[in-house]
């Protein structure tokens, strides 16, 4: 009944942010752009949702992209090439909506900067003209510039000290770029939620469309629990199947920002645990 | 007829014994108990109860096997029919099906049918009997059936195929088989670990089963086709409904389904020694009336609550659950509130559920479920709480009809098949809540037993 999804190679972005490439021959079969997967680290592990920043289905490997924030994040660093996750399921959720368009604006700030990739490269293949703004709090935490140059017509830093590019954060870049006349046809974006609530309000005040890629709590990933409903256009929606991309225009912000820091007690509390216990699985 | 002696009680852990933990709260009989019992069984050539069970388990000749102490022979008759007899033994409403049927009911003393299979089933687990599902009518069949979904009706279809001699592999999304025996109904009711060994019992017997697969997404049905002859879809009536009245997302508002994964898939209860957290509220409100209300009720009890209140908008006696399971929970002390409809729910500023608005309803003219429809009047109440489950019901996960357009879905998101289970796609079959909407484990199975017929019948002509 075991799978084996294996850490094939591992590389520490920053401090904190690690990359892993997992076999999953079957997931890179499927995997579109936007598209996520949920992992267990062990066994006793909460199945968490991280998003497929790259594949390769000849080869059958995933890659994915994490911030060591809490209990899951840390389990999952700890697992070197060779050993083998629990469990990984995917590709959850309905890929990004690409076509050909003039112009295409990526917002993207901290770890989630690498959930951009495939989204900026996807537009690039089919066409567009992609302008990137990445963001991070300094230039030490700033990933993924070289991968994101790569597929970007035009790229944008901004870091909250000014340590790397413009001192500020990425809905500053976009704003100055809104109002100096760029006038794109869709603005997507990926980030913190108070980043995306940001930006959307920027590219609703522009008339611009935007689409934000969102990250709710979730815990099975596949429309059955309703642990990661939010609320767009006045309506319930699961950010898991539904989602996790909706009209950054029509999401309900304020209630997706409380509704992340639900477990904080709780957060601190296992995590206080697992150090106390040495910060091992 | 004084002669009719009472029913053997099944034993259960006393009410304040049971609440400190998630253990099974009913302990099963000794093999007195279950002596006494099958022994009260008059054997009706009839067969009454038989008629009462969806997957029609020889009930007397077990019962008979159980007075001769031939729990071995009992147990393969059982298993004749029943692939999961521990499950079923637990959590089948009996007392709506073979029970009703028996004879002795009339006196309102049937036979305790669910506690013997249950008997037996553990006598055998205990015993390490295993009894191969490739039973001796064996004949090799060629054939590779895929399977979708690992709960009750996916169970049935893949155990009796596999004794037809297909090949059979089970596609289920989780970390873990069982669907809702093991996301959805708690621990004190239905032991995880009886779950894994009636699974593992599958998996001897040559079952093949895939986790982390989602169909519709991880593989369409469409590929699936190229491999294999016949697919059966069992995915069950796992997406939650909605009251849609204003805070619904407030946090600490769950979804039954929600709650009950994390306490039974994620093992939050035994947080933090499992990752995944569960809000341990103080004053607890579970919305519904049905079996999943009340299992969320009293696992809102073992995890702490000083108060655990169900809102009910008709009243006790319309209730869909089990009357048993009603019974625990009132032992347990859950408190009922009867007549009420949620309106509104308010948060504080942290965007926390801290009371409900309920209006206060009245019985009226039945309605097209035969039971009295609840009228709003003009009086509301508040209560306040920390903690709310939402277990007004579910509707068919909607995964494989979304992403297979060929399998056609009724308004209310269930698939249409035939009285076969074929559904609207050549090859493609379905049973159980995903056809129903919302059923038990034994009408699942049930289901899964009539649709694995059908695909033998029709894997015959090809």
């Amino acid at each position: 009944m075991a799978n084996s999804y294996r850490v094939l190679r591992k590389r520490i972005l920053a401090s904190g942010i690690k990359e892993m490439d997992i076999y999953a021959p079957r997931i890179a079969r499927v995997a579109m752009p936007g598209q996520f997967i949920m992992v267990m680290a062990d066994e006793g592990g909460e199945r968490i949702p991280l998003t497929l920043v790259d594949w390769s289905k000849v080869e059958g490997w995933i890659r994915i992209v994490f911030q060591e924030v809490g209990v899951s994040t840390m389990k999952l660093g700890l697992f070197e090439p060779g050993e083998s996750l629990y469990y990984v399921s995917g590709p959850h959720g309905t890929p990004t909506h690409v076509s050909k368009l003039n112009t295409v604006v990526i917002v993207a700030g901290g770890v989630a900067i690498a959930a951009a990739y495939p989204i900026a490269k996807a537009f690039r293949d089919v066409g567009s003209r992609v302008i990137s703004i990445i963001g991070a709090k300094n230039s030490s935490l700033l990933i993924y510039e070289e991968e994101i140059k790569s597929v970007s017509t035009e790229i944008h830093i901004s870091t909250d000290d000014g340590s790397r590019g413009i001192r500020g954060f990425t809905s500053d870049v976009l704003e100055s770029l809104l109002a100096s006349g760029l006038k794109p046809d869709l603005v997507w974006m990926v980030g913190p939620t108070i980043m995306m609530k940001v930006c959307s309000a920027i590219a609703k005040r522009y008339g611009v469309r935007a689409v934000a890629s969102l990250n709710p709590i979730m815990v099975c990933g596949m429309g059955m629990c309703g642990a990661c409903r939010i609320r767009v256009d006045g309506r319930i929606r699961f950010a898991c199947f539904e989602g996790p991309e909706f009209d950054a225009s029509s999401v309900e912000w304020d209630e997706l920002i409380l509704r992340l820091q639900m477990y904080r007690e709780e957060e601190q509390l296992s995590l206080k645990r697992f150090l106390e216990g040495g910060g091992h699985i | 007829m004084s002669k009719i002696k009472s029913r053997v009680l099944i034993p259960k852990r006393e009410p304040l014994e049971r609440l400190k933990d998630f253990n099974e709260v009913a302990l099963g009989y000794s093999e007195k108990e279950a002596l006494e019992e099958a022994s009260r069984c008059i054997q009706c050539p009839s067969k009454p109860c038989v008629q009462g069970c969806p997957v029609e388990i020889d009930i007397p000749r077990f019962i008979k096997l159980i007075r001769e102490r031939r729990y071995e022979e009992a147990y393969k008759v059982i298993k004749d029919k029943c692939p999961i007899p521990a499950i079923t033994g637990r959590v089948c409403p009996q007392e709506k099906q073979c029970e009703k049927l028996c004879t002795l009911a009339k006196f309102g003393k049937p036979i305790a049918i669910g506690a013997l299979e249950r008997f037996v089933a553990d006598w055998a687990r205990e015993k390490g009997v295993y009894i191969e599902v490739r039973n001796s009518n064996f004949n090799s069949k060629n054939g590779k059936i895929a399977v979708i979904g690992s709960g009750p009706a996916g169970i049935v279809v893949a155990s009796d195929l596999l004794r037809l001699g297909y090949e059979v592999t089970i596609f289920e999304a989780l970390h873990v088989p069982g669907g809702v025996l093991t996301y959805g109904i708690p621990e004190f009711r239905l032991p995880k670990r009886i779950v894994n060994d009636e699974i593992k019992c599958l998996v001897e017997s040559g079952v093949n089963i895939e986790l982390g697969f989602i169909v519709g997404k991880t593989i369409t049905i469409y590929d699936l086709l190229k491999e294999f002859n016949a697919i059966f879809i069992g995915t069950g009536a796992g997406h939650p409904r909605f009251l849609e009245i204003p805070g619904e997302n407030l946090s600490y508002i769950y979804t039954a389904n929600e709650f009950l994964t994390r306490i039974n898939l994620m093992k939050a209860y035994l947080f933090p020694y499992y990752d995944t957290p569960i809000r341990k509220g103080k004053y607890v409100a579970v919305i519904g009336g049905g079996n999943t209300a009340m299992d969320a009720a009293r696992s809102a009890l073992r995890l702490g609550a000083e108060k655990v209140f169900v809102l009910y908008r008709r009243t006790k006696s319309e209730m869909p659950a089990r009357r048993e399971e009603i019974a625990n929970a009132e032992e347990e002390g859950v408190e009922f509130i009867f007549l009420v409809q949620p309106i509104e729910f308010i948060g504080n500023s942290l965007g926390a559920v801290s009371e409900i608005k309920l209006m206060k309803m009245r019985l009226g003219e039945p309605d097209e479920t035969g039971r009295p429809k609840p009228i709003p009047t003009d009086e509301t109440i508040s209560i306040q709480v920390d903690v709310v489950i939402n277990a007004i019901g579910f509707h068919p996960n909607p995964l494989v009809p979304m992403t297979t357009p060929e399998i056609k879905v009724d308004k209310r998101g269930r698939i249409i098949v035939d009285k076969e289970g074929r559904t609207t796609m050549p090859k493609v079959y379905a049973g159980g809540d995903i056809v129903v909407g919302e059923g038990t484990v034994i009408e699942a199975m049930g289901w899964g037993r009539i649709a694995a017929r059908t695909i033998d019948r029709d894997m015959s002509f090809l």
